[in-house]
This record gives C-alpha cells, sequence and structure tokens, in this order.
C-alpha cells in the first residue's frame, strides 16, 4: 500500500483549509445533502421526547458510573478476557500499540491485515507503521477502503467517504482498480464487495475496534451493517482488536441501552445489521474463528483527560457521530478540514488531550456555540461548555502550569492588556463616563482597522451619542418618566 | 514500571478520594417502551425485518423444509450448507431425500482451513437455527457452534434463518434475563436485522456489502 498523502494536510492551518473547503461548492454540497439526512433520520428514530431523554439520561449515568471505577473495571475486564482466552495488552502511546500489534502479526509470519472500521488505528496510524514494516494493512469497511484507496484519511467517523459522491468514487475506482465507469452504486458496492472477499479469506490477522467492552462477562461487542467487522474477526486466524481505556461497562445489560443510543443516534436505525459479541477465541471443538484473540488497550492521552474531573466527560463518548451530524461548521467546512483523526466537537474536544491544544488552537473558537453538539450527544456530554473551557485553557498564561496538555498557545500580552483596560473602564463610572465623552465627540478618529474583524466587516464606529446620553434626555423632555 | 501499572496508576491518582457512583440502571427504560401483545410480537417483528430487505415467512414445523426447497429453486441455487446433526438438519436432509431435490446438500463438518476457498466462493445459500428473535428490533439471535459455525451465517450469499415464534422476545433486555446470558456467553453471539447493507457512499443505501445478500426468516408458528 502507498504512503498517505493527504491532499488537504497542503494547507498548515485551520484557517486556510476552512477556506478552501468552503470555496468547494462540490464538497459543500454532498456534506450538506448528507448531515441533512443523517439529521432527519436520528430524529425519527427518537419519536417519544420522554423515551429519548430518560435513555440518554441513563446512557451518561452508565459511563460516568463506569468512568468512577474505571480502574477495577480494567483489571475485571482483564481477567475475564483471560479467562476466556483473550490477551490482554496495554500501550501508554500509540507507539507503544503499533509495536504490539506488529509483535504479534510478526509471531505469525503475517503479511496481510485486514481491518474492519477503528477509530483507534486511525489514532495509531497503524496502517502506515505496518506499510513501512512491510505489512499490507487493508481498510475493510466499505467507506474506509474508499478512503484508503485514494490516500486520504476519513472525514466522518461513521461515514469515511461522506466528501465524496459516486462520480468521484466511480473514478477512483477506474484509476485505481481498472474496473469499467459506473455511477450506479450497487455497482460499486459489487465491486468492492469482490475485491475485498479474496482479501479476507487470505488474511493472516484480522484487526478491530470494539464499541463496548463488558467487564462482567469478558465480551467485546462490535456494531456494524456491511459484515466486514464480522469477516475480519472471525475468518482470519488471529483477531487483533484494539481500543481506547474509556469503552468498558460494568454489566453486559449496560449494552443494551448503549447499543440503541449508539445506532439510533449515528444512524437513525434501531439497531444495525449486525451486533458482535467476541467473548473468546475458537475452542477445541469448533471448526472456525480465529485461533487467538487480543484486545490492546490505549491511553494516549485519555488517562491525562481523566484526570481533570470537567474534562473527564469526554471519556463519555461513544463515537456516534451525532454531534458533527448537527454541527453548522462542521456541515460546512467538512472533516478534513479539523486536519485531525477527530472532526467536528466530538475532535475539538478530545484532541487536546491527544496531541496538545497547542496543535489545535484554533478548534475551541471554531464553534458557533449554539448548542446542537451538545443537545444531541447520548451520553450528554455537554460540548458547549468543554468548548468555554478549552478558550480559557487556550490564553492562559504559557510560564504557568498547563491544566490542559499545550494550553496557553494562543497567550497574548497585548490581548491580556486590552481586556485589563476594558474592565477597568467598566468597572469605575467616572472614568466610563469620560471615555464615553470622549469616544463620542471624537468619533470620527476611530480606527478604520480593526485587525481580523474588518477583514469582513466595516469598521465600528461610535454612535453620535451614547445610549446613556439618549436616555437621560429623554427621561429630561418626559419629567422623568420613561414614557 | 509497566505500561499497565503506568495507566492503572494515573487513574487511581485521579480517583482518589472519589467514591464510585451507585449503579443506578434503570430496567423500565429499556423494557417499559418495547412490550407487546404476545399476539403482535411477531407482526412486529415481521414488519421491521421486512423494512430493511428481509424476506420473512411464516410456516409450521411440518412444511418448512418444502418452502426452503421452493425458495432455493426459485433461485437456481445449486447448494445449501447445513448442519446434519441438528434436528432441524435432519428433517431438512429426511426431505430433500425424500423428494429427491436437485439440491446439494453441503455439511460444515471440517475445520474453516480445510475448505476456505469452496466456503467462500462456492457455497450459494447455508441454513442456519435461531436462539429466538427480539420484536423491538426486528432481530434474530444466533449462538454459533460446533455444528453452526460462525462463517456459517455470513459467507454464503443467502442465509435461510429458522425462528420458533414461540421464542419471539419484546426486547433484548427481556430475552437476556429470560435466558441468563450474564452467566456465559458462547464465543460468539450474533444479532442479526437484515441482510448485510451499506450506505457508504452518498448515502445510498446497497445490500450485500460484505455478508449474505439476502436474509430469509422463516417462522414456524407451532413451535
Ligand atoms: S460526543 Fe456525544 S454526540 Fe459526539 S460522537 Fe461522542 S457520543 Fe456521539
Amino acid at each position: 500500500m502507498s504512503q498517505r498523502i493527504p491532499v488537504t494536510e497542503l494547507t498548515p492551518d485551520f484557517r486556510g483549509r476552512a477556506e478552501e473547503a468552503l470555496a468547494d461548492g462540490q464538497l459543500r454540497n454532498n456534506f450538506r445533502v448528507a448531515m441533512d439526512s443523517l439529521m432527519t433520520k436520528r430524529a425519527n428514530a427518537f419519536p417519544d421526547a420522554d423515551e429519548r431523554e430518560g435513555l440518554r439520561e441513563l446512557g451518561n449515568r452508565i459511563k460516568a458510573g463506569a468512568l468512577s471505577r474505571l480502574p477495577d473495571l480494567l483489571e475485571q475486564l482483564e481477567q475475564k478476557l483471560t479467562e476466556n482466552g483473550v490477551k490482554v495488552h496495554w500501550a501508554e502511546t500509540v507507539e507503544e500499540a503499533n509495536n504490539l500489534v506488529h509483535g504479534i502479526i510478526e509471531a505469525r509470519k503475517g503479511s496481510q491485515v485486514v481491518k474492519g472500521k477503528s477509530m483507534v488505528s486511525e489514532e495509531m496510524e497503524m496502517n502506515d507503521y505496518l506499510a513501512e514494516r512491510g505489512i499490507e494493512c487493508l481498510e475493510s469497511d466499505m467507506g474506509e477502503y474508499i478512503v484508503q484507496l485514494d490516500n486520504e484519511k476519513p472525514s466522518h467517523i461513521i461515514m469515511p467517504a461522506i466528501h465524496k459522491n459516486a462520480r468521484q468514487v466511480s473514478k477512483l475506482f477506474h484509476d485505481k482498480l481498472g474496473e469499467p465507469e459506473t455511477e450506479d452504486v450497487n455497482q460499486l458496492i459489487r465491486i468492492g464487495r469482490r475485491t475485498l472477499r479474496r482479501k479476507f479469506m487470505e488474511a493472516d490477522v484480522g484487526v478491530s475496534g470494539v464499541n463496548f467492552a463488558v467487564a462482567e462477562t469478558g465480551t467485546l461487542l462490535l456494531v456494524e451493517n456491511e459484515g466486514n467487522g464480522r469477516m475480519s474477526t472471525t475468518a482470519p486466524p488471529v483477531h487483533i482488536a484494539v481500543t481506547g481505556i474509556e469503552k468498558v461497562v460494568p454489566n453486559l445489560r449496560d449494552v443494551v441501552p448503549l447499543v440503541s443510543l449508539l445506532t439510533r443516534s449515528a444512524l437513525g436505525q434501531p439497531i444495525t445489521t449486525y451486533v458482535n459479541l467476541i467473548s473468546g477465541p475458537r475452542k477445541p471443538d469448533e471448526l472456525d474463528g480465529p485461533e487467538e484473540v487480543h484486545l490492546v488497550l490505549l491511553d494516549n492521552g485519555r488517562t491525562g483527560a481523566f484526570a481533570d474531573a470537567q474534562m473527564r466527560q469526554t471519556l463519555n463518548c461513544i463515537r456516534c457521530g451525532a454531534c458533527m451530524n448537527h454541527c453548522p461548521v462542521y456541515t460546512r467546512v467538512g472533516g478534513h478540514t479539523y486536519g485531525e483523526v477527530y472532526p467536528g466537537p466530538i475532535g475539538k474536544i478530545i484532541t487536546p488531550h491527544m496531541a496538545g491544544l497547542d496543535k489545535v488552537p484554533d478548534h475551541p473558537s471554531a464553534s458557533s456555540l449554539c448548542g446542537a453538539c451538545g443537545d444531541v450527544c447520548p451520553v450528554k456530554i455537554p460540548i458547549p461548555e468543554l468548548l468555554q473551557r478549552l478558550r480559557q485553557e487556550n490564553v492562559k498564561d504559557p510560564e504557568q502550569p498547563q491544566q490542559v496538555k499545550g494550553g496557553g498557545a494562543k497567550y497574548s500580552r497585548t490581548e491580556r492588556w486590552i481586556w485589563r483596560g476594558w474592565q477597568m473602564l467598566n468597572t469605575r463610572p467616572a472614568l466610563y463616563r469620560s471615555f464615553l465623552w470622549a469616544a463620542t465627540r471624537f468619533r470620527a478618529l476611530a480606527p478604520k482597522k480593526a485587525g481580523p474583524w474588518t477583514e469582513n466587516h466595516s469598521a465600528p464606529v461610535p454612535a453620535r451619542r451614547s445610549l446613556h446620553d439618549l436616555a437621560a434626555r429623554h427621561l429630561d423632555q418626559n419629567g422623568g418618566r420613561s414614557s | 514500571m509497566s505500561a499497565r501499572g503506568n495507566i492503572l496508576g494515573k487513574l487511581r491518582d485521579s480517583l482518589a478520594g472519589t467514591t464510585p457512583r451507585p449503579d443506578e440502571f434503570d430496567e423500565q427504560l429499556v423494557t417499559r417502551p418495547w412490550r407487546y401483545a404476545p399476539g403482535d410480537r411477531l407482526a412486529r417483528l415481521r414488519s421491521l425485518m421486512e423494512a430493511v430487505h428481509t424476506e420473512v415467512h411464516q410456516c409450521r414445523s411440518d412444511n418448512w423444509p418444502e418452502l426452503v426447497a421452493e425458495l432455493l429453486n426459485k433461485r437456481n441455487l445449486a447448494n445449501l450448507l447445513f448442519a446434519p446433526a441438528k434436528e432441524h438438519g435432519r428433517a431438512l436432509q429426511a426431505y430433500f431425500e425424500a423428494t429427491e431435490q436437485n439440491v446439494e446438500l453441503l455439511a460444515y463438518d471440517q475445520p474453516v482451513e480445510a475448505w476456505k476457498e469452496e466456503l467462500f466462493w462456492n457455497v450459494e445459500a447455508s441454513l442456519t437455527g435461531t436462539l429466538g428473535g427480539i420484536a423491538a428490533t426486528g432481530t434474530v439471535v444466533l449462538w454459533p457452534d460446533r455444528y453452526e459455525p460462525r462463517l456459517m451465517s455470513l459467507v454464503p450469499p443467502v442465509h435461510i434463518a429458522l425462528l420458533k415464534a414461540s421464542e419471539i422476545h419484546d426486547n433484548l433486555y427481556d430475552m437476556m434475563v429470560a435466558q441468563d446470558w450474564a452467566a456465559g456467553l458462547p464465543t460468539n453471539v450474533l444479532l442479526v436485522s437484515g441482510p448485510s447493507k451499506t450506505a457508504d457512499i452518498e448515502q445510498v443505501l446497497a445490500y450485500g456489502a460484505h455478508g449474505p445478500r439476502e436474509l430469509i426468516v422463516l417462522v414456524l408458528e407451532d413451535a
């Protein structure tokens, strides 16, 4: 597999990429259409608001409860899985995780890996890591496969190729696979099915993510519609699941509301075509299933988020994508603009813990704080509140110890002084009055350029008379009455 | 320190002085909206499954093999993977032999490695039993075992599943509790709610992504 060269990374910063995306009519249309339809589907899947709110509350309680005893649950999960014959590995960094995965493949002398959809493996950039070591790692989710074939990254966590339309996919299959061009989606899917079926059969190792890991029974639960997840976890002789440490839930029954919230919020489906519960490798008397099952538990900044009681809530996330589907910013700029593994609102609140806030300083402010993300989040993560928190962390004095990794990247001494001055002005009546007097009298002298504001707006000019003035005069004329 | 020790250590430090939140699971929330009169369960399951392109047939324990033969013939399928050691397998085999059907019956009686190529490219349909169904979501539940291994319901392009009407539960929670799943699960449990599908290109729904293109559920009304 060739190296990935994501086109969108040519423009180094969020603003530049956003401008490019906004100017791309095709891209905007692809996203607009897709997000509108996903929003409608979700709304239809929750016809009863009371039922929906009760379930979101329960989802929140289960995840928050699990986090409140996370270390114990992880140990219980490890013990149960081990009893079931699954080998559990721990990794603090993506390098460690890649190393572990590579080691398992090496031990089997494997050269072909087929992968079900896994965002954690995207975090790890596992495909590239393995490719550099001579191992082919092929994506098998139709969307991921398309994206990989075009050397791109996913632009949505549930619908990786949502930025492309059928014509673009047809051209890609034609160029890369030599297939005749067709815009018939069924035909395109048939091409994908045929190509990947051989890969499932031949692969030495299958890699997948995990939606929920059940501590009580030692079970890994995966949801999907295509069957590629079942193929990846069943057909090859080895299955490696990679997941973040926050995916564990205490009891099997907990997955009932969580799966319902996940599939309804993500796709508006009452349930996905397949819910796959894996509790161990092939038993001696069984005839298929992997001989080895491994679980790699990855930290990658999650313990950092966990350390902060407010930011810990980001670990409730069940990766449904509803927050991005409902985000007016995401819908307009698309997933690639964020330049990170996780785009949209969820990306804004978890990327800082993984990559550092200084790597994505524009993300927290790329939001109108309309609140839609928080309103739809099935586990009730208060995303707007966390964005505001990150805005504060962004401008903290970099000399001071930071609470969020990479905080203080947007600190500016000038800005700090301007706000100090503004505060003084507004808290001292005498000073405020003289400022008002001067501002209205000398309004012609107001600066014509006010930083980025005047790039797209006309410069603010103080009014001839202040509101205070007008009100006083009005009261005078009416003998002290307001009307 | 190991990665394991470091991760658990950091988590424990962050939780120092806190108490775990109580378990506040409320089963009403996952059961009450999903209850049906016994007579409505099948209709609910049927309409949800049909909405996602599943073919559902209602039949009886004495005539379903006949229906299977009919379905296979209609599609011109040459073979069927089945489980001769199971009761439903025996019934099917008896009927097919007695009526001299043209369809070749195949058994999954060796490890997958021994016949992977054939399984992936030559098997045209399979028939398995189910552990029951779920009315709330339109789902059949499979517990693969030695006789009906995991790939049997996944690789062949047509999957026929037998479902006893009396084993349709209202919702997943009820089923889990009634059968005490928490006490121990087999290596693999599957909830299947239709044929394999994808909407990854322009959100256009296409069936037959990587798993079966067709799912046919035969409901045995008298069982
Ligand atoms: S933050 Fe909430 S809405 Fe967004 S992906 Fe996670 S669970 Fe879904």
